[in-house]
């Protein structure tokens, strides 16, 4: 077993553009949850207008790329009233239904017979992503230290990715200290209070409801340009229920706790994987079929959860005072 | 407001009868009513609340003075009828414009929020901050200064409430006591004309209770019109200038103290036969009402 082959891939997994795009899906869903207190079960549909937003506008309408990513925005925006205008008056619980349903009926409807025309139905989009890779600056070759190596292609993503994470970090920090981050935090903490303070709680929730669904819409996006080919089905629930354990491995309401959260779970999920397939190549479980590996890396991941969850509830950097605090 | 130095008693000549009329009300409500089902919760006809002091809103368990509340404060929607608040009606308002035509609430389960220090709760209160709006928060150039005003503010209230050595801990490690003193000096931190109190002795230790009518008092002697609903009853008498009585959502009856003790209906349909005559020992403040006339 090639233990130095692990880690590198490993870490390599865990600073590439995959987790990068789930870095930045979790930063919004940071802001719905951690700061705002909004129980959001649908990111992925956000991601799933994001990804269209771009593919559609593109492939099917032959728009430039720039403005696929204007589209991706604006259907995040669409989406975000379409769920908060109805549900944000009302208990916090009967957003995180709405949100789980709208975004399985979003995917329904995104992969329907009468849509294909449009979004390719079940067959998807491709071919939309070549002015992204047009305007790679980096020549072509390998890039690396020691075992890690990131191809050209791999390096320009990550170099976006990763600069939009950051961004998005930069302007959670600055929301989130400053008196709107206040009243953000006022209204996750008791909504009533804040708003018997003179402070319109429906729109601060609808506020935030659209900016982390922006980012959920961002990163949805970069999915669509990492793969260059998107199928609806690619947007199951359980994209937003990983979101939902990174963020809460990193730490709920810190500003970088959701992209610790991406990194370190990736990396977890590729030792795992690397460890179990390496395991069961050279016959030391005899019981472990190829095809098992998979699911079992989920079931150590959800015991690495769990044990989290039991030994260090606020996540890696949570803040445990706040999280000690007789909550009412 | 008067100048003058001594306390005028401003319910002179107003007398002691359901609905009556007072020389300068800040609140008016008329014909307000909410039922639930089939249970009329609250049913008013006229009530007026007179600008500059404080009025209790006692009555039995279920009698409607929470939902009154919650209706005056734009917590609950009404039926039928219409209030108006310094000559503004507040029909279809919702509980934040309600808060910023001046008139504050506070609530019956104290609402500290507890993960955010006993300084942002204040600081969350002040009004029309630019840093609140999305955009503006930014811009820290912008609402720097704003913010070091509220802040100086904020210190100044929690001085007066005895909470300024708190002011970095969350409001969450603050007894329940500590949590009414704050949910207090933070609704003045809206700057209201008016503050509405829900209970505000409700599990309060008798020390504090001090402590609290102290601050009530004040609040009115600085010109501002409090209304409060509470069960205890020494404390009414005491701190009182006008008392509404509230029965299965009607008002039975309003006056003063000593005509509230004496009146046959609220006796019988609140008070019981047991009440004893409140001890001036108990509540020093009972000294001052008495001064006026």
């Amino acid at each position: 077993m090639d233990f130095m082959y692990i880690l590198s891939s490993a870490f390599e997994t865990a600073i590439g553009p995959i987790a990068a795009i789930y870095a930045l899906a979790a930063i919004g869903l940071n802001l719905h949850f951690g700061y705002t207190g909004l129980l959001n079960f649908g990111q992925v549909g956000f991601m799933l207008v994001g990804a269209y937003g771009v593919a559609v506008s593109v492939t099917t309408f032959g728009l430039p790329l720039w403005a696929g990513f204007a589209v991706s925005v604006a259907c995040a925006v669409v989406l975000a009233l379409l769920l908060g205008i109805p549900t944000l008056r009302l208990r916090a619980d009967y957003l995180s239904i709405c949100t789980i349903a709208v975004a399985e009926v979003a995917r329904l409807l995104y992969r329907a017979s009468f849509a294909q025309e449009v979004t390719g139905g079940v067959y998807g989009l491709q071919r939309f992503a070549g002015d992204f890779y047009d305007a790679n600056p980096f020549p072509p070759g390998d890039y690396g230290v020691g075992d890690i190596s990131f191809s050209a292609r791999d390096l320009w993503l990550m170099t976006v990715l990763w600069g939009l994470v950051a961004l998005a970090c930069l302007v959670m920090w600055l929301l989130i200290h400053s008196p709107w981050g206040r009243v953000i935090k006022g209204i996750r903490e008791d909504e009533e209070a804040v708003r018997s303070l003179g402070k319109n709680v429906f729109v601060y929730k609808m506020q935030s409801l659209v900016l982390g669904g922006v980012f959920g819409a961002l990163a949805g996006a970069m999915i669509a340009i990492n793969q260059q080919t998107i199928t609806p089905d690619q947007f199951m629930p359980q994209v937003t229920f990983y979101l939902w354990a990174m963020l809460l491995l990193g730490g709920a309401g810190r500003t970088l706790g959701p992209v610790l959260g991406a990194v370190v779970m990736w990396f977890l999920l590729t030792v795992f994987d690397e460890l179990l397939r390496s395991l069961s190549s050279t016959g030391i479980l005899p019981f472990l079929q190829g095809s098992d590996v998979g699911a079992l890396r989920h079931a150590m991941v959800g015991l690495t959860l769990l044990l989290l969850i039991v030994y260090r509830p606020q996540g890696i950097i949570g803040n445990r005072k706040e999280m000690l605090v007789n909550v009412k | 407001m008067s100048s003058d130095p001594t306390p005028v008693d401003r319910m002179a000549g107003v007398a002691p009868e359901p609905g009556v009329t007072k020389p300068d009300p800040i609140l008016t409500v008329d014909g307000v009513r909410r039922s639930f089902g089939g249970l009329t919760a609250v049913d008013v006809e006229h009530l007026e609340v007179q600008r500059g002091t404080i009025t209790a809103l006692i009555g039995p368990n279920g009698a409607g003075k929470s939902t009154l509340f919650n209706l005056l404060t734009g917590f609950d929607r009404v039926d039928a009828g219409e209030w108006s608040f310094e000559g503004r009606r507040l029909n279809r308002l919702g509980g934040h414009q309600v808060a910023r035509t001046g008139m504050v609430r506070t609530f019956q389960l104290t609402k500290a929020l507890t993960r955010l220090t006993v300084m942002d709760n204040m600081l969350l209160a002040a009004p029309g901050q630019t840093g609140e709006r999305m955009w503006g928060a930014f811009a820290r150039g912008l609402w720097g200064r704003q913010e070091r005003a509220n802040a100086e503010r904020a210190e100044a209230l929690l001085e007066r409430f005895k909470l300024l050595a708190k002011k970095d801990e969350m409001a969450g490690s603050l007894s329940g006591g500590q949590r009414k003193l704050l949910e207090m000096a933070r609704s003045l931190m809206v700057n209201p004309s008016m503050v509405m109190l829900d209970e505000p002795m409700a599990g309060v230790n008798p020390a504090l209770v001090q402590s609290l009518l102290g601050h009530i008092t004040a609040l009115r002697d600085e010109g501002m019109t409090v209304l409060f609903v509470e069960h205890d009853m020494d404390v009414i008498m005491g701190i009182s200038d006008w008392i509404v009585v509230l029965a299965q959502g009607r008002v039975i009856a309003e006056g003063r103290p000593a005509d509230i003790r004496a009146n046959k209906e609220v006796v019988d349909a609140y008070l019981g036969t047991h009440h004893e005559e409140p001890s001036d020992t108990a509540v020093p403040a009972a000294a001052e009402p008495e001064e006026d006339r």
